[in-house]
């Protein structure tokens, strides 16, 4: 990545969009400190997350390709994560409920599906009441339903004023999520501003038909520079 | 971080690879014991076992967990949990693990022959090199991401330290014998955790008679209160700093 400079507001919804390999998953990953900058700073209100962990019990992290210890049971990875974040009492077991995961609670965890796998991830991102929640391709993989059931409760976290980190290339339902975009193209932030404005500069209604009007025109531009 | 060691310990429990382990170290003792009543020469012959097979399972058993959980560390480095505590609770966890097998495989067949002086020696190095082996491997484990890589970095460690130091330093004896290198390999062998390792050990044993006048000298150093405190510091720096130079590289890794 490249000189990547943003700033996220609370309260607001930002999708992070742009081609495979622009950059989103390793910028994410920065803003977790999985990734460690080599040169710049990220802070966390105002405080730099370099050499620090404890703003991470402010953030609910759903990563593209959950990764969880293969031999652990559903129950005991959910047991082991309410035990290592002892810091937030209370739990929201909501999506644990709403995919109906206790029924499987003692199942392995390398016997899940993919789409199984991303309802554990959900669940546990949402688990601990963050007020940061950074979903990447929170919607890859599930089925109608699930995608449903997800989608409404990423827009109830979001009426409760939760800043949102999503990134996804199903334009449509970041259309009924997010309010502002960051368009990243080759490592570098292309694009940053309201959804609205986005929408209004492009004379278009529709997110995915913005973006591609967007793309094009810098696409013109580009051409006529060179 | 006792949550975290805690966890760590359930999943190297779960792969029963520490029991058999313990189960071979006691075989091993109860049949060196069959073989010879004599405690001096069970602990001679076990401590050929301690100088080979101890490193060496230190160091395939540590890497193969270290990318074993992986995954267990990623989800971990999401949470609000310090880097240093998730590496160093790996490092405590499979460190401890490997000594309470050695202690108990090799020191119950003691107790039960009602020997538990002879063997404190033993113990100790058995102990030390576990350690020392432990630390290379994380050392090798952070150096790459990949596992067959790592693996053979880790017994490179392992072959290096146990056969290929030996011969050169054999080499370089061999040829500069018409000059006095008692100073010499003391300092040359101080490299080697193993070779430390091992004259401590023989010392103890009391046969240092057969080494001819170098094991006179050896003696004389290693056997003197200033030889132990040295030959112990010097197994303590060979724990730490392959250990701390993990904790830098992994602080700043990308995962």
């Amino acid at each position: 990545m490249n000189q990547v400079s943003l700033e996220l507001k609370g309260g607001k919804s930002y999708a992070l969009i742009g081609p495979n390999g622009s950059g989103k998953t390793t910028l994410i990953k920065s803003m977790l400190g999985l990734v460690v900058p080599t040169t710049g700073n990220i802070l966390f209100e105002n405080v730099s997350i370099l050499n620090n962990w404890k703003y991470r019990e402010k953030i609910g992290y759903m990563p593209q390709i959950g990764r969880y210890p293969e031999n652990m049971r559903i129950g005991q990875l959910f047991e082991m994560m309410k035990n290592i974040r002892k810091g937030n009492p209370k739990v929201d077991e909501e999506l644990i409920d709403a995919f109906k995961l206790y029924k499987i609670f003692d199942k392995p965890m390398h016997a899940l599906s993919g789409g199984t796998r991303q309802k554990v991830s959900a669940a546990l991102a949402f688990l601990f009441h963050a007020p940061v929640l950074i979903l990447d391709e929170p919607t890859a993989g599930l089925d109608p339903v699930s995608v449903e059931i997800l989608k409404e409760k990423i827009i109830h976290e979001k009426r409760m004023g939760k800043l949102l980190v999503i990134t996804s290339h199903i334009l449509s339902d970041l259309d009924e999520i997010a309010t502002e975009m960051v368009y990243m193209f080759e490592g570098r932030v292309q694009y940053s501003n309201s959804i609205e404005t986005l929408k209004r500069e492009t004379n278009e209604s529709k997110l995915n038909k913005a973006i591609a009007t967007l793309i094009r025109q810098r696409e013109l531009l580009e051409s006529v520079t060179e | 971080m006792t949550r975290i060691i805690k966890y760590v310990f359930y999943d190297i429990l779960r792969t029963r690879f520490i029991i058999f382990y313990t189960a071979f170290l006691l075989i091993c003792t109860f049949a060196f014991f069959q073989l010879d009543g004599d405690f001096g020469k069970v602990v001679l012959s076990l401590m050929n076992v301690v100088l080979m097979a101890v490193p060496l399972v230190s160091v395939v058993f540590t890497t193969i967990h270290f990318f074993n959980s992986y995954e267990f560390i990623e989800l971990m480095l999401a949470q609000p949990v310090n880097r240093k505590v998730v590496f160093l609770s790996e490092y405590l966890a499979v460190a401890s693990s490997l000594c309470l097998a050695f202690v108990a495989g090799v020191g119950f067949p003691f107790i039960l022959y009602g020997a538990w002086q002879p063997i404190s020696t033993l113990m100790m190095t058995g102990i030390f090199l576990t350690l020392v082996f432990v630390s290379l491997a994380f050392f090798a484990s952070v150096l790459t991401r990949d596992k067959a890589k790592a693996i053979g970095i880790a017994l490179l460690f392992w072959f290096y330290f146990s056969l290929i130091y030996d011969g050169l330093l054999l080499w370089v004896i061999y040829s500069f014998s018409d000059y006095p290198l008692e100073k010499l390999t003391l300092t040359l062998i101080a490299f080697n955790p193993i070779d430390l390792a091992r004259i401590i050990m023989l010392l103890q044993l009391d046969i240092s008679a057969l080494m001819g006048y170098t094991g006179a000298f050896y003696k004389n150093f290693f056997g003197s209160n200033l030889g132990i405190l040295f030959s112990g510091s010097l197994l303590t720096l060979w724990v730490l700093w392959p250990i701390l130079f993990a904790i830098r590289i992994f602080n700043k890794k990308d995962l």
